[in-house]
């Protein structure tokens, strides 16, 4: 029926996670942080779409939780980018491994 | 497996995504990084058609290469960015990293490398749009709605942590 195979499509989305995954944790600019585990969502819905077609029952519910995984998304990135700033106005830095107030 | 059109689309957009993503982690400058994301995202969207699911993709464009990279660049551009350089982080520290994500690959990669079930026929690529709209609308009303809630929320709660309390200071003085 379709030439891909499913495992190509969790393949794909498996590296960019892992892409995802490595940026967050070894970047030092905040924003690019987030950006990361924004790449990280998007290989998981990757998934999400790729098992609403070629699952055991096949339906459109795998869309739509993709679609409401978008929308949290956005709202993640709105709310964490807020943090940024405010974050950003009280210690006038951005780098990730300053802000370390809860540590000590 | 043949060389078919679906195939070398497929190809084609996986190479891009990935592309975009190695140039995240190895570009020098913030805004190269995000606009190289730019090229991720559109592909992942092009990967959402090749699964039959077009609203989808049209929302990934919409959302994330339209409103969250621009979210991200107004973040990278109201605060300094003049990190060209990233050495401090150890040596050693990033290379534990990458072997930990590589055997969290690897792991994941056994279970699916030969994942295939078989294949059924399916009605998605139909109306997909119609489809979406009436189970949204009928068998997921509560959680569509709880979205918008939760959107609402994180619109008021991200201009409060936003704004520049000068009211405060004001009474202060």
């Amino acid at each position: 029926m379709s030439s891909v195979p499913a495992s190509a499509f969790l393949a794909l989305a498996l590296i960019l996670f892992c892409i995802g995954l490595y940026g967050a944790l070894t970047k030092k600019n905040t924003v690019i942080v987030l950006i990361s585990i924004e790449l990280m969502l998007n290989a998981v819905n990757i998934n999400l779409v790729t098992f609403s077609k070629y699952g055991i029952t096949p339906s459109i519910t795998g869309q739509i939780f993709a679609l409401f995984a978008i929308s949290v998304a956005a709202a993640e990135a709105a709310v964490g980018l807020a943090i940024l700033i405010a974050l950003y106005r009280n210690k006038k830095t951005v780098d990730i491994d300053e802000m370390d107030t809860m540590k000590h | 497996m043949t060389f078919s059109g679906e195939f070398l689309a497929f190809m084609g957009l996986a190479l891009v995504a990935i592309i975009g993503g190695v140039l995240l982690l190895n570009l020098s400058k913030v805004i190269h990084m995000v606009v190289a994301l730019i090229f991720t995202f559109i592909a992942i969207a092009g990967i959402y058609v090749l699964l039959s699911a077009e609203f989808v993709a049209v929302v990934q464009i919409l959302i994330y290469s339209g409103a969250i990279t621009i979210i991200m660049l107004f973040g990278i551009m109201l605060t300094k960015h003049n990190d060209d350089s990233e050495p401090k982080t150890g040596r050693l520290r990033k290379l534990l990293l990458f072997l930990g994500v590589v055997g969290f690959a690897f792991a994941v990669y056994i279970g699916i490398y030969n994942f295939n079930i078989e294949q059924v026929p399916t009605k998605l690529h139909e109306n997909n749009t119609l489809q979406i709209g009436q189970a949204l609308y009928s068998k997921y009303i509560i959680p569509f709605e709880l979205t918008s809630v939760l959107l609402l929320v994180a619109l008021v709660g991200s201009i409060i942590l936003a704004k520049n309390d000068k009211k405060k200071e004001a009474d202060e003085e």
